[in-house]
């Protein structure tokens, strides 16, 4: 076996391995930074998966969507919450048996699955948008051929719940203190001279009463 | 030796089953429980991938950039009540989370 066919099976190895090792990791770090940190890596290690299965352009989604903004969206908040971790993981260990068996019988189901069920002969002919040579087409240009014609509508929505994830992250999280002074431009083009200046006809030797504040 | 889409599928299926582990393991944190959250969608990301690859189907590609979609939503949506949550309680043990007493 030469280098250059070894190589890809060395980096799906590796690949592989650290993003078993830290999803892991994840669920079994005792610091919540940790585990974000640990989610960055699988993430990370996920999208090399991605680029040895020929789908750059979601490993690059990955890369910037995922370690660049939701995981750090996570860390600020893991960050900003002021938490006592230590009392969360107490107990953790109660439900480690049942978690346990249930993840072992899910993995039995899956390893059944996928070891009593095989493709027909023709199902690759069934393909509704069969990949392009990569010489011809790259992967980027290819998924934007799809999404941008059969998939638009979808393509749209998911831009939508985007928008409304958004909207309602800020309202969700938005709050109005009080005795905050803000501008006021309507108040401020409403306001008339009358209403911020009096002229008093100041008498020699008498002074001037206070001017009561109107409006 | 090559690398087939059951390898592929193998390390998603393992990395499904660590999502479920870790919901189950840290029943209290919602921090972690959401992690977990993006670990499953991660392996199914992983599986779309694989087969969109296996099967020479772009559609696989497709729906896995919507799951990524969906999933940075939800991941932000989640954060946003976590956080009005705090302010509320002072806590995000999920026992806490009572109220309604579903």
């Amino acid at each position: 076996m030469d280098f250059s066919s070894m190589l890809p099976v060395a980096a799906f190895w590796l690949f592989a391995s650290i993003t078993i090792l830290s999803g892991l990791l994840v669920i079994l770090a005792k610091n919540p930074v940790h585990s974000v940190l640990w989610l960055i890596l699988a993430f990370f290690s996920a999208a090399g998966l991605f680029v040895l299965m020929g789908a750059e352009f979601l490993a690059m989604l990955l890369v910037i969507v995922y370690v660049g903004a939701v995981a750090v969206l996570f860390l600020f908040v893991v960050m900003m919450l002021d938490i006592n971790f230590v009392e969360l993981r107490q107990g953790i260990m109660q439900n480690a048996p049942i978690g346990v068996v249930v993840g072992l019988v899910l993995l039995a189901e899956l390893g059944t699955l996928g070891a009593a069920w095989h493709f027909g002969d023709d199902v690759a002919k069934n393909a509704a948008a069969p990949t392009p040579v990569v010489e011809q087409v790259e992967n980027t240009a290819a998924l934007g051929n799809i999404i941008y014609t059969d998939y638009i509508f979808i393509f749209q929505m998911s831009g939508l719940i985007l928008l409304v994830a958004m909207i309602g992250a800020i309202v969700l999280t938005h709050r109005t203190r009080p005795g905050v002074r803000r501008q006021d431009v309507s108040k401020q083009n409403a306001r008339r001279p009358e209403d911020a200046y009096e002229l008093v006809d100041v008498e020699v030797g008498k002074g001037v009463a206070l001017p009561t504040k109107k409006g | 030796m090559t690398i087939g889409l059951g390898h592929y599928l193998t390390v998603a299926a393992i990395l499904f089953v660590f999502g479920v582990l870790g919901i189950f393991l840290n029943r209290k944190n919602v921090i972690i429980i959401l992690m977990s959250v993006e670990l499953m969608l991660l392996a199914v990301n992983i599986n779309l991938v694989a087969f969109s690859t296996y099967l020479q189907d772009m559609v696989g590609q497709v729906f896995a950039m919507f799951v990524l979609t969906v999933a940075a939503a939800e991941a932000a949506i989640g954060l946003a009540i976590l956080v009005v949550y705090f302010r509320g309680r002072g806590s995000i043990a999920v026992e806490d989370i009572n109220q309604m007493k579903g």
